[in-house]
């Protein structure tokens, strides 16, 4: 047994607390936010936290402040987050969209709502466009993680923070109200940082250097478009590198669930109850939605025989499986727009997929 | 001619602050940001802050700030530069923090941020340049158009019953009790920039004494977007906008009334 093994704690919290957790064990001291349903876990845990350990929690007069306090901090060169519901990170897509701009690391946390408009507070995936494609203007991408348990909402915190310092990026980790609020077990693994956090361009006054400067606006000559293609390149280098998903018993596999978050953990169970009953069902669950895995779902697709696309929405990540292969006969949807799918409904779809009676 | 008489006449009295950046102006003639930014950079060499300044630049003519002053700069999206203030500044406390803004940005979109920014008695120094248009983009109607003034989006000139009326900053803000100071102030004459520089230096002891938010608004000049030429530009300033936006120090907070 090693060392790091016996120091790691086994605590039971509701996920949008272990984000918290997540957050400052990588080094997180700021967070800045706007009251929104299902998410008001993280800003009350941060406002009681922060402060006790030298942090500052800092609530604001709107999403719109908020994703700006962010920007100020991040250009400070400090580590820095936020959290919200789609709404509220509507409102932010200007923000995001400078910020990528201005080349600006932050964590962004959206435990998303049923929409459009002001919806719902059930749980549905219905930011993944947003979220993916990114909402704001001018064309940039930011990678987006989907967790899946409390595990991850604590792992993928972490990871998040290093992904956002590593890209000069922001970076958006996309749960919903299940994920956020339900309380299970999980294991506080120490925090590992995998890039540095030294950051030469933070503006820290201009003591024994020339000024620097953090922006996004570039008027002269082709300045603009040599800069949309260095942020080309970086968004090529997270496809390259950053693809993360679970293989779940697709070893073998006739049908292939591909879904993420809560209705890749709801599929889970019912994925289990099928292969009791002698049905080959697995799942490819993306972790990372952007860069998504597309060359993994490819090779899936030639080994199986039906790809079952299952979301809490009315099918969004549906149109990446469809721009990642040919296989589209192949692709089956089951949509839950506003709601959780139970374990019956997903293990009924496989029945009927896998030519067994209901 | 004795040796003293000629020291007289060879003493250098004005020298470019260290904080201006040696550049040509892009500016257009009779415009105000040119004098606005040299108060700036002479009251941060005042102080010996240039070394511990972050400034915030805003959307609109405002944005070039940058090129300007010879500090760090952080870019905002129109009208949060407060917002991003804040930001930088519950970061890093020790750093002197102030934006630039015009009145597109400040006193229309950014409003919110502003008002925030003041009632939390967020400890930063805004500058705001008011020129009753939009100058970058053309000269459209701003929220501090004069009554009948005619842009180009009241070709008719300003109506109250439309449009509402100029609104009044340095006032609205005076009223908030996180605002340490508050003034009006103009730079069309030569007393005037210094009564100026003055405010401006109270606006920066404001923050170094740790007493709140500070703001100092300028009546400015555009006489490209006003169609006139810079002389006359100045008398506009001098007359109908000097009775509408009095000139004057709205708020100004004693360390005895804050402790």
């Amino acid at each position: 047994m090693n060392v790091a093994a016996r120091v790691e704690q086994r605590v039971f919290m509701k996920g949008n607390e272990a984000i918290c957790v997540g957050a400052i064990a990588a080094g997180c001291r700021f967070y800045y936010g706007y009251p929104i349903t299902p998410q008001n876990d993280i800003p009350e845990y941060m406002s009681a936290h922060l402060p006790t350990i030298g942090g500052t929690f800092l609530q604001a007069e709107s999403e719109v402040a908020t994703i700006n306090f962010i920007l100020g901090t991040s250009a400070s060169g400090k580590r820095v987050m936020t959290s919200s519901s789609g709404p509220g990170i509507s409102l932010m897509q200007e923000g995001l969209s400078y910020m990528a701009g201005s080349e600006l690391p932050a964590v962004v946390v959206n435990i998303s709502r049923s929409g459009p408009g002001l919806g719902g507070i059930a749980p549905s995936q219905g930011d993944y466009f947003q979220a993916v494609k990114c909402g704001g203007h001018g064309g940039y991408r930011m990678p987006v993680l989907a967790p899946h348990s409390v595990q991850e909402m604590y792992s993928l915190a972490m990871l998040a923070f290093d992904l956002a310092d590593k890209y000069r990026n922001p970076a958006m980790i996309l749960g919903d109200a299940i994920v956020g609020q339900m309380k299970e077990p999980f294991t506080q693994t120490p925090y590992v940082p995998t890039v540095s956090q030294e950051k030469p361009w933070a503006l820290t006054g201009c003591a024994g250097r020339p000024r620097q400067h953090v922006k996004s606006l570039y008027l002269k000559d082709n300045a603009i478009e040599v800069h949309n293609w260095k942020l080309h390149r970086k968004y090529l280098k997270m496809q390259e590198e950053e693809v993360r998903y679970e293989d779940y018993h697709l070893d073998g596999a006739k049908i292939a669930v591909v879904a993420f978050g809560t209705a890749a953990r709801v599929s889970k169970t019912a994925i289990q109850w099928a292969r009791r009953e002698g049905i080959a069902a697995g799942m490819l669950r993306p972790i990372t939605l952007f860069p998504f895995p597309g060359a993994q779902l490819e090779e899936i697709a030639k080994r199986v025989d039906v790809l079952l696309v299952i979301e809490m929405n009315t099918g969004q990540m549906l149109e990446d499986v469809k721009a990642s292969t040919t296989f589209h006969d192949k692709i089956r949807f089951l949509g839950k727009p506003c709601a959780m799918p139970t374990p019956e409904e997903i293990h009924g779809e496989l029945r009927k997929l896998a030519g067994r009676g209901r | 001619m004795t040796d003293r008489g000629k020291d007289r006449f060879t003493k250098k009295v004005y020298a470019r602050p260290k904080s201006l950046v040696d550049v040509k102006s892009h500016f257009c003639p009779g415009c105000h940001h040119g004098i606005a930014h040299r108060i700036l950079a002479e009251t941060i060499d005042h102080f010996g802050l240039r070394e511990q300044t972050v400034g915030v630049a805003c959307v609109g003519c405002a944005v070039f700030l940058y090129d300007y002053i010879d500090v760090d700069v952080a870019e905002a999206p129109h009208g949060r530069a407060p917002a991003v203030a804040t930001g930088v500044k519950r970061a890093q406390p020790d750093k002197f923090v102030f934006t630039y803004q015009g009145d597109g940005d400040l006193a229309a979109i950014g409003t919110s941020e502003v008002i925030h920014a003041a009632n939390r008695g967020e400890n930063i120094t805004v500058l705001f340049v008011n020129n009753t248009t939009y100058g970058m983009t053309g000269g459209q109607m701003a929220p501090t158009t004069m009554l009948g003034q005619k842009t180009s989006t009241s070709p008719y000139g300003r109506d109250f019953r439309k449009d509402g009326y100029p609104i009044k900053m340095a006032e609205l803000l005076a009223t908030l009790e996180g605002t340490a100071y508050s003034a009006r102030v103009a730079t069309s004459t030569p007393a005037q920039i210094r009564k100026a520089k003055e405010a401006v230096k109270k606006a920066f002891e404001m923050q170094i004494k740790e007493m709140g938010f500070s703001i100092v608004e300028f009546l400015s000049t555009c006489p490209t977007n006003w169609g006139m030429k810079p002389l006359d530009a100045q008398k506009r300033v001098l007359g109908e906008m000097s009775e509408y936006f009095p000139l004057g120090v709205y708020k100004e907070r004693k360390q005895a009334d804050f402790l």
